[in-house]
């Protein structure tokens, strides 16, 4: 630090301010807790729904992540044409939109009247909103394009050589998905998987907009936050640090990767 | 199990169009320089690479042809490129056992194969041993194992021995001559080095711009050349001419004495560097071609000394002589030698 900022004492003016806004809350956070009494504070009836309805869907989630993004992954990892090109651009919007708007998307999607929520109903009788599933296909929405985009990338960094050495050998497409790609992936697989949980843990808006705020059904753990800041604040600082550790824990997962 | 292969395929505007025949248990050497088609050819016997028209036959199975193509898995192929590609997170065991489970044979057999296959090029203690804790040398024979462990109807070599330093590949070379004398498949062997072909192979077929400019067994091709590259890679001096008489043949060279010319029409001649004699004035009273030079390049091997030199219109002449006669004549670049060749010396054949 000091012999990178040499001689620019004019540019350190703004660096530690920018750096101020992102310690400060942080540093709010810690300071306010009230470490003495926070079992007490995570004992709040908000809290355990929240937090065991977030580890179920974020967790459901992961494995649907992993299930249906890995073949996803490979197959525009190998691809080379437009369709991969226009996949790739459709898989980034949720990264960049904003998540309320994806709710209201799920919502004109799976909602009682949506495109696929109106046959749903009719067929089986289904409601998909205001459902632990909303909740699930929330966090998907938000979530798995991390995983993928991800797991593609340590994909294409594959020597492509290998592929053709297995066909040669008699290799099936299948047998080189799982053989060669899956174990050469493994670290863009953790990477992408920690990046995506994280991502599904901290889901509020699309959530809030599309599973509404049930508690024990809907009411994951940041909507738990958010609510209990008006009726329990120390619950929902209690809360908010647990969620604090977890994501420092999917940071230290992550380092050696990302971070050097 | 015989080849009969016609390539015809195409990578971007270039285009690859040859034939390439071989009996079960023959080596077959491509040679050309950089960009002939060499790998191209490969890619279409292993069904990497579609053909664009021609046919790909094995044994009585064709493998691709205007209506079929076989895809690589289906094709009993082993291919070994210049660098040894195994895979990483596999011991060289599993590596090798990669094929033969891949062709559905069960764990334990399978790896008795590849066990059998690395004892066979003398790496068998180093089976549990991943890629990274292997030397250059037991990667590439690892690799060899892999593509022998699957018994494959024709064995691919890409520049296999290419990548290694000189002693390796001494060493690989021979391990490798020794296993494919056992081999009844056909071996298809693409090499830059002249060694490598005349050592490893039955048949050499030379090729340049996707075509096969000269064929034939390597004692037919080093007696008889009949292009540049070629007379390159065999290490003869070589010039197309048109004869004169009985004896002489007007060539680039100038009008060259040969030991007879018994044809007409469009000739080529030949002559070994280790006949050409260096003089720095010209030789007076003998029946000898001789040639005003500049040297432009000169490589020492052991005692001898291989020196390339320019005539004064620029064609190329290598000749090659002791070492004394370098320091003797204090020949070094630019220096300007006289290059003569003996009438006896210089063979003249229809081109």
């Amino acid at each position: 630090m000091r012999s990178a900022f040499r001689g620019r004492g004019i540019l350190l003016v703004p660096a530690a301010l920018g750096m101020a806004l992102v310690v400060l809350p942080l540093l709010g956070l810690v300071v306010r807790t009230d470490w003495g009494g926070l079992i007490t504070h995570l004992r709040a009836p908000v809290v355990w729904p929240a937090i065991r309805l977030s580890l179920i869907t974020t967790l459901t989630t992961l494995t649907l992540a992993i299930v249906l993004g890995t073949p996803l992954a490979w197959a525009l990892a190998q691809a080379t044409g437009r369709l991969a090109t226009w996949a790739r651009a459709i898989l980034t919007v949720p990264v960049v939109l904003p998540p309320v708007v994806g709710g209201v998307a799920l919502l004109l999607a799976y909602g009682r009247n949506g495109i696929v929520g109106a046959p749903v109903f009719e067929a089986f009788g289904w409601r998909i909103p205001f459902t632990p599933m909303a909740v699930v296909l929330s966090q998907l929405f938000v979530s798995l394009p991390f995983y993928v985009l991800a797991v593609e990338g340590a994909m294409r960094s594959i020597d492509r050589r290998y592929d053709r050495i297995a066909a040669t050998l008699g290799a099936s497409p299948l047998r080189v998905f799982t053989r060669i790609a899956l174990p050469l992936a493994a670290p863009g697989i953790a990477a992408g998987a920690a990046l995506a949980w994280a991502r599904a843990l901290g889901e509020f808006g699309a959530t809030i907009t599309f599973a509404g705020n049930f508690k024990g059904r809907t009411q994951t753990a940041p909507l738990a936050v958010y609510i209990a800041l008006q009726s329990d604040p120390q619950a929902a600082i209690a809360l908010s640090i647990a969620m604090l550790a977890v994501s420092i824990a999917v940071l230290g997962l992550l380092r050696g990767r990302w971070m050097s | 199990m015989t080849l009969d292969a016609h390539i015809v395929a195409r990578r971007g505007s270039f285009e690859t169009d040859l034939t390439l025949a071989a009996e079960a248990g023959s080596v077959v050497a491509l040679l050309g320089p950089n960009g002939s088609g060499k790998t191209t050819a490969l890619d279409a016997i292993a069904g990497l690479l579609p053909l664009h028209a021609g046919h790909v036959r094995v044994g009585g199975r064709t493998w691709a042809d205007d209506s079929t193509g076989l895809p690589a898995q289906e094709r009993s192929t082993g291919l070994v490129a210049a660098q040894h590609l195994l895979f990483p997170h596999l011991s060289a065991l599993e590596n090798v056992a990669f094929g033969p489970r891949s062709r559905g044979m069960r764990r334990a057999p399978a790896r008795e194969r590849a066990q059998q296959e690395l004892d066979a090029l003398g790496i068998g203690d180093l089976a549990e041993r991943r890629p990274a804790g292997l030397s250059q040398g037991q990667s590439q024979r690892t690799a060899l194992a892999r593509a022998l462990a699957t018994d494959p109807d024709v064995l691919l070599l890409d520049e296999p021995l290419s990548a290694l330093d000189p002693t390796t590949r001494a060493e690989v070379r021979a391990v490798l001559a020794h296993r494919l004398a056992e081999f009844d498949g056909v071996t298809v062997l693409v090499t830059h080095d002249p060694l490598d072909a005349l050592t490893l192979s039955d048949h050499l077929v030379f090729i340049a711009e996707g075509r096969v400019v000269q064929s034939g067994s390597p004692a037919d091709v080093i007696a008889r050349p009949r292009d540049a590259y070629v007379a390159h890679v065999v290490g003869l001096n070589l010039y197309p001419g048109d004869p004169l008489d009985h004896s002489s043949v007007s060539t680039v060279l100038g009008q060259v004495v040969t030991s007879g010319v018994d044809h007409e029409g469009p000739t080529w001649i030949t002559f070994a560097p280790s006949a050409v004699s260096l003089y720095p004035e010209l030789p007076l009273g003998s029946p000898r071609n001789a040639f005003h030079t500049t040297v432009t390049a000169i490589e020492v091997l052991g005692q001898l000394a291989r020196v390339r030199l320019a005539t004064d219109d620029g064609q190329p002449v290598v000749a090659e002589v002791t070492t004394t006669s370098v320091a003797n004549l204090r020949l070094q670049t630019g220096s300007r030698i006289w290059a003569t060749v003996k009438a006896t010396e210089v063979s003249a054949y229809p081109a």
